[in-house]
């Protein structure tokens, strides 16, 4: 694909604001609208722009797929595991209020840990997607 | 008033939207199928729902709409015209009365935002006057999500994994690409 200067230089300048943005509502959710969810689409935009505009090898380089497949189940693991550790800690599964010294520090603790459990299997999920599409037409 | 003027403005370009998804030829039509969730990201805004607003806004304008370009850069275009003998009448006759049974439907809704809904009454009344002081988490949303209906979430989270699987399972692995890119080699080194 023949490189366009417009593309190129606005990408580049656009990219940083988006993933700053997707860990903006990462980690501000709990605050203000949005969550693991949308934080982990948005970072995925972010890559996913980054591969239309500089093609899909420069943007496998910056994250290959095995790394992908690992944070994907990553993710779910650290949801998952917040519960296990509730079970140990003798609560019910997925009650945060005792992991903190009180229940409303246990309490954001979990969320913080659950949105972000959720956040990094989305945004490699939809990533893995999105190559498994674009990687198919390139033979 | 100016929510009214909003509303009956974005209705309205929602309603252009579709009827130029009908009309268009497929890649067009998946740019329109973009613009359709901008225009509903901006209604879910108007009506309070900024986290929905987001995720309309991420996934449906942004990464599904790559995805279907993706897709259609995959398949070929083989489609035909309509058959002589097509007749629309019967899809019109179903599409028709869906339609009417949903409007009918809408009648014995209970109005935006009404206290008295069936929705407002039973837990969410809870939600409003328990999440902040239970969970310190200012957004009920994240609090109702992550904490009250954590079990849903993970249930989520599991169908997006599935989702992925699935996906590198049809269509992704690496070991069909490094065989086919053997297999073209070897073509090469023969020719």
């Amino acid at each position: 694909m023949k490189p366009n200067l417009i593309l190129h230089v606005v990408s580049k300048f656009l990219i940083p604001l988006i993933i700053i943005f997707a860990l903006y509502v990462q980690f501000h959710g709990d605050f203000g609208p949005g969550g693991g969810f949308q934080a982990g689409v948005i970072f995925s935009a972010a890559i996913i722009l980054y591969a239309l505009v500089f093609g899909l090898d420069a943007a496998e380089e910056i994250i290959p797929s095995r790394l992908l497949r690992i944070l994907a189940s990553l993710g779910v693991v650290i949801y998952a595991g917040v519960g296990v550790v509730t079970l140990l800690l003798g609560a019910n599964y997925l009650d945060y209020s005792v992991l903190g010294s009180t229940q409303i520090a246990g309490q954001h603790l979990g969320i913080l840990l659950v949105e972000l459990g959720v956040g990094i299997s989305v945004a490699a999920v939809m990533l893995i997607i999105f190559f498994a599409f674009a990687g198919r037409g390139r033979e | 008033m100016i929510d009214i003027i909003i509303n009956i403005t974005l209705l309205t370009f929602l309603a252009i939207t579709s009827v130029a998804i009908m009309r268009m030829t497929n890649l067009f039509a998946v740019i329109m199928f973009g613009i359709f969730s901008l225009l509903s990201a901006g209604l879910f805004v108007v009506m309070d729902a900024p986290d929905v607003a987001f995720t309309e806004a991420a996934v449906g304008a942004g990464i599904s709409t790559v995805l279907m370009l993706a897709t259609l850069a995959l398949t070929k275009d083989h489609h035909e015209k309509s058959p002589r003998g097509h007749r629309p009448w019967l899809p019109l006759a179903v599409v028709g009365i869906t339609g009417a049974a949903l409007v009918y439907g809408t009648w014995d809704i209970p109005g935006f935002g009404d206290p008295n809904a069936p929705t407002q009454t039973h837990v969410a009344r809870y939600y409003i006057e328990n999440a902040v002081p239970e969970t310190g988490v200012p957004n009920i949303v994240t609090a109702v999500l992550a904490s009250y209906r954590g079990f849903d979430t993970l249930g989520e989270v599991a169908v997006v994994f599935t989702a992925g699987v699935a996906v590198l399972l049809l269509i992704g692995g690496k070991r069909s690409k490094s065989s086919t890119k053997v297999t073209h080699e070897r073509g090469q080194d023969e020719a």
